[in-house]
């Protein structure tokens, strides 16, 4: 364990590459959230156009019946 | 109503994320040991405390969810434990980087922070499985709710019975003994947790609102006799 200590600072080109990869893991797993989500919200908007739609049909069967 | 402020608060959050990163590469300068490899300390440990404050403010709904037996706390706990989930995993996967970077292993499995975490995450892990193994409604949130209690309870134990074990290896952010974090850090550090607190909020608030929105088209489409499209969700709870 004390070899762990002794680990001298990586040079910049190295550390660079560790750095930029754990902010870039982030930015993926944060987008792929986002990604997700925004499916989710289509669906929803998807299935509210499909319950407007319905409204409006029965909307238009009741006139109909109305004017029978 | 739950996307009210939405979106002042997703404007915040993307400003305090960009003053937080700036900060980092910018201004708070180069760790003595570690040099440049240390600017993962603000993304990793900032993550880290969100997510296990967000787990104990899962409980905390729970508790609101059990006392009152209204569901809207139910959704709000299992929110607010998915988004810690996975922020979990973010810190598991920077730590591991770090780790490598620093002491030269992906894990150490003598490190009591580390292992502690690692076993915090796998409890959460197994609330999904949990959660879909009831049928009932009812039943799944109460038991959902008693699980996110007694976990919710288990992290600060485990907090401080990690901060009275003598670590080897993980620094400790606060510690006064050793000095702590020079000034110019600490700031960067409390704009970076102001950051992904704001985050973890709009994420919640983001999730939260999705859901409300679902199950409000779907009580429509209730209301209009028509079958509901896809079924509702076994594991994830609605809100109306």
């Amino acid at each position: 364990m004390e070899l762990l200590f002794a680990a001298p600072a990586l040079p910049l080109d190295e550390a660079g590459k560790y750095v930029a990869g754990a902010y870039v893991v982030f930015v993926v797993l944060l987008i792929v959230y986002l990604a997700i989500m925004a499916a989710k919200v289509q669906r929803i908007e998807r299935e509210l156009r499909e319950v407007a739609a319905l409204a409006e049909e029965r909307k238009a069967e009741k006139r109909e019946e109305v004017s029978a | 109503m739950y996307g009210k402020g939405l979106r002042p608060l997703s404007i915040a959050t993307v400003a305090m994320l960009a003053l937080s990163l700036s900060l980092v590469f910018f201004y708070a300068p180069l760790d003595a040991d570690q040099g440049f490899v240390q600017k993962i300390f603000y993304l990793h440990v900032p993550l880290a405390i969100v997510a296990l404050v967000g787990f104990v403010i899962g409980g905390v709904f729970a508790i609101a969810h059990l006392r009152s037996n209204n569901r809207k706390w139910d959704a709000y706990s299992y929110v607010a434990i998915h988004i810690s989930v996975i922020f979990g995993v973010a810190v598991l996967i920077t730590g591991a980087i770090w780790a490598k970077a620093s002491w030269g292993h992906w894990w150490v499995w003598d490190e009591p922070t580390l292992v502690s975490f690692l076993i915090v995450f796998l409890m959460y892990a197994t609330y999904y499985p949990f959660r879909y193994a009831i049928e009932d409604p009812e039943r799944q949130a109460r038991y959902a709710s008693v699980f996110a209690i007694t976990a919710g309870a288990f992290v600060p134990l485990n907090f401080m019975a990690v901060r009275m074990a003598e670590s080897l290896v993980h620094p400790r952010t606060f510690a006064t003994a050793n000095g702590g974090l020079p000034g110019e850090m600490m700031l960067v550090f409390l704009c970076s947790l102001a950051a992904f607190a704001l985050l973890w909020t709009t994420l919640v608030k983001f999730e939260l609102t999705a859901k409300s929105a679902s199950g409000q088209v779907k009580r429509l489409r209730r209301a209009l006799d028509a079958p509901v499209s896809g079924g509702s969700s076994r594991i994830a709870p609605e809100v109306s």
